[in-house]
C-alpha cells in the first residue's frame, strides 16, 4: 500500500511539474541586454569614416532541385499560393548565379567593445505558411517582431544551443511577438511544429557587422573600424567559408565566396 | 485466484479494451514523434489556452494522443478499482506518470532524456496490460520467454534513443541481433516442447513471427529514413514505416509477456489462474 502511495505522489508530483506550459519569462531573456540603444559606453558603426566590405556569395556546379511542400495538412496553407507550387527554400540560386539567404559576418577581429543595440526591431513574419524573411540576422539583445499574417494558428519554436529556448503558440489577430536573444549564436534554427514544412534562420551577432545576401546575391557591411578580420558565410545546406581581410579607414574593400553545389 | 477476473467475461474484455487502448496510444504516440508534432501544442494540460483546440495540421496529432491518454487513464483507473490488484495499481500509477511525463517535456521543450523515458515507459504500461489479460501471478518457470521480454523492450528504449538522436543506430542493430537470438531460443524451445499446448504456442508462435516482421521493419525504417533525410518536411512513407515498426515491437513485447506469463503456469494446466 506504501508503493502505491509512493506511486501516486510521484505520479502527481511530475503533473504539477508539467503544468504551466513552455513559456519562459521574455523579460528574463530583455534583461540581459540592457545597453540602451546608442548609449553611454557602447559603440557604434562609424560609417563616415569607416571600412566597407561588400560582396557576392557564388553557386557553382549544378542548380539543386527543390522539393515540393506538401501544404495539404492545412487547407488555408495552400489557399494562400493560390494554387502556385511552393518549393523549399533551403537553397535559392539567384538568376545572377548567386546565393539568396546566405548570412554573411565578422567573425572576429574586431575590437573588443559593447556594441550598441539597434532600437528597431527586426520582423520575422509567418505568411502563406512560411517564414518572412527565410533568414535573418539581428544584434544580440536587439528585438525580434513575431508577426502572424496568416488566417491560421502557428508556433514558433526557436532551437538555440546557447540562449535559452522557448516555444509559444500565436493565433490569427494576435498581436506581434517581441522577443530576443541575449547571446551571440550563428545559427538558430526556427521551426513551427504545427507546421513542419516551416524552416527560418536567426544569426544574432554580438556586433552590428552582418548582412543577408538578397536577390542579387551581394552583401554590404559599412562602418567597420580599421582592421584585420575573418568574414564568414553561412548557408544552410553548403556550411561556413572564411576568409581574411584588412580594411582601413574610409577604404572599400571586395570579398566574394563561392559556394559548390 | 482473484475469483473477479476468472468469473466475469466482461471484466475479461474490459482487460482487453484497455489492452487495446493502451496500444492505440503508442501508436498514436509513433505518429506524434514521426510528424514531429511533439510540440505542437505548447501548453499542458491545456490546448492552446483551452480544452479543445484549433484541429489544425499537426495539433491533430498531439490532441488525439492526449484524448486517447485520458481515455486510457481512465479505463486503466476503472480496471485498477476493480480488480484492486498489484499489477493493476502499478498500471494506473505507469499511466498517470506517463501523463506526467508528458506535461514535463512540454514544459521543458522536449528535453531528449525525457522522451526517451517517456516511450520507454509507454511500453512497459503496454506489457503490464497485456500481463493483466494474461493474468501474469509468478515469476516465469522457464527464463527464456522472460529474458526475450527483457530484450525486447531494452530493444525499445535503443529504438526511442535513436529516434530522439541521443544514440546512434549501431546499438540498437546489435540490439535487434541479440533480441532476435533470443526470441528464437524462447519461441522455438517452447514449440518444442508444449507444441500441444495452445496457451504456449499461439504467443510463440505470434512473438516468432512478429519479431521477424520487425527485422524487416526495421531495415525499411531506415531505408525510408535515409531515402527522406533531405525532405524539408516528415514524409508520409517514412512516417507510416516508422509507426508500423514501433507499433510491431510493442506487439512482440506484448507476445513475450504473454509468453512469459504463460509459461509460470504448470504445464498441466492450460487454464489461466488468477493473478496475485
Amino acid at each position: 500500500m506504501r508503493k502505491i502511495w509512493i506511486g501516486t505522489v510521484l505520479s502527481c508530483s511530475l503533473t504539477f511539474i508539467g503544468c504551466g506550459g513552455g513559456e519562459k519569462p521574455a523579460e528574463t531573456a530583455k534583461s540581459e541586454a540592457t545597453a540602451p540603444a546608442g548609449g553611454g559606453g557602447t559603440a557604434t558603426p562609424d560609417e563616415v569614416n569607416g571600412g566597407t566590405i561588400t560582396g557576392k556569395v557564388a553557386f557553382t556546379g549544378d542548380k539543386p532541385k527543390m522539393a515540393t511542400l506538401d501544404m495539404s495538412a492545412q487547407p488555408k496553407c495552400e489557399a494562400a499560393h493560390k494554387g502556385e507550387v511552393v518549393k523549399s527554400q533551403e537553397v535559392v540560386v539567384n538568376s545572377n548565379g548567386t546565393l539568396k539567404n546566405a548570412f554573411v559576418w565578422i567573425k572576429s577581429g574586431l575590437p573588443d567593445k559593447q556594441w550598441a543595440i539597434p532600437a528597431n526591431a527586426v520582423s520575422l513574419d509567418q505568411h502563406g505558411c512560411m517564414y518572412e524573411p527565410h533568414v535573418i540576422g539581428i544584434v544580440a539583445g536587439q528585438n525580434i517582431e513575431v508577426k502572424n499574417s496568416d488566417p491560421t494558428n502557428h508556433n514558433i519554436h526557436p532551437m538555440p544551443q546557447v540562449n535559452a529556448d522557448w516555444n509559444e503558440s500565436q493565433s490569427p489577430g494576435e498581436p506581434p511577438k517581441m522577443k530576443t536573444f541575449p547571446r551571440q549564436e550563428v545559427m538558430i534554427p526556427v521551426k513551427c511544429n504545427v507546421h513542419p514544412w516551416m524552416r527560418s534562420y536567426i544569426g544574432v551577432v554580438s556586433s552590428p557587422f552582418f548582412a543577408v545576401t538578397g536577390d542579387d546575391g551581394t552583401f554590404t557591411i559599412k562602418g567597420l573600424p580599421p582592421g584585420t578580420y575573418t568574414i564568414e558565410v553561412w548557408h544552410e545546406k553548403y556550411g561556413t567559408q572564411d576568409q581574411q581581410v584588412t580594411v582601413g579607414a574610409k577604404e572599400s574593400k571586395t570579398v566574394d565566396f563561392s559556394i559548390k553545389g | 485466484m482473484h475469483p473477479t477476473f476468472v468469473d466475469s467475461v466482461w471484466l475479461r474484455r474490459y482487460a482487453a479494451l484497455v489492452v487495446c487502448s493502451a496500444f492505440a496510444l503508442v501508436v498514436a504516440g509513433g505518429l506524434v514523434t514521426s510528424n514531429d508534432a511533439a510540440l505542437a501544442i505548447p501548453d499542458w494540460p491545456l490546448n492552446w489556452g483551452r480544452l479543445i483546440p484549433p484541429l489544425e495540421a499537426n495539433i491533430r496529432y498531439e490532441f488525439a494522443h492526449r484524448v486517447l491518454a485520458l481515455i486510457t487513464a481512465l479505463l486503466t483507473a476503472g480496471l485498477a478499482v476493480k480488480l484492486r490488484t498489484r499489477l493493476a495499481w502499478t498500471a494506473l500509477a505507469a499511466v498517470l506518470v506517463q501523463a506526467g511525463l508528458g506535461g514535463v517535456l512540454v514544459k521543458y521543450i522536449d528535453p531528449a532524456w525525457a522522451a526517451v523515458v517517456h516511450a520507454a515507459l509507454a511500453q512497459l504500461f503496454f506489457g503490464i496490460t497485456v500481463a493483466l489479460v494474461g493474468q501474469v501471478s509468478d515469476l516465469p518457470r522457464a527464463p527464456a520467454p522472460f529474458i526475450a521480454a527483457v530484450a525486447l523492450f531494452a530493444q525499445t528504449v535503443l529504438g526511442a534513443a535513436v529516434r530522439h538522436h541521443i544514440a546512434s543506430l549501431i546499438p540498437h542493430i546489435f540490439g535487434a541481433v541479440v533480441a532476435t537470438i533470443l526470441v528464437m531460443w524462447a519461441g522455438l524451445s517452447t514449440l518444442m516442447t508444449h507444441m500441444d499446448h495452445p496457451a504456449l504456442r499461439r504467443p510463440a508462435l505470434a512473438l516468432l513471427s512478429l519479431t521477424f516482421s520487425q527485422v524487416f521493419l526495421g531495415i525499411a525504417a531506415y531505408m525510408a529514413r535515409a531515402a527522406t533525410a533531405d525532405a524539408p518536411q516528415p514524409m508520409p512513407l517514412m512516417v507510416w514505416i516508422t509507426v508500423a515498426h514501433v507499433a510491431v515491437g510493442s506487439l512482440a513485447f506484448g507476445a513475450a509477456v504473454v509468453l512469459a506469463g504463460q509459461s509460470a503456469q504448470p504445464a498441466s494446466l492450460p487454464q489461466r489462474t488468477a493473478e496475485a
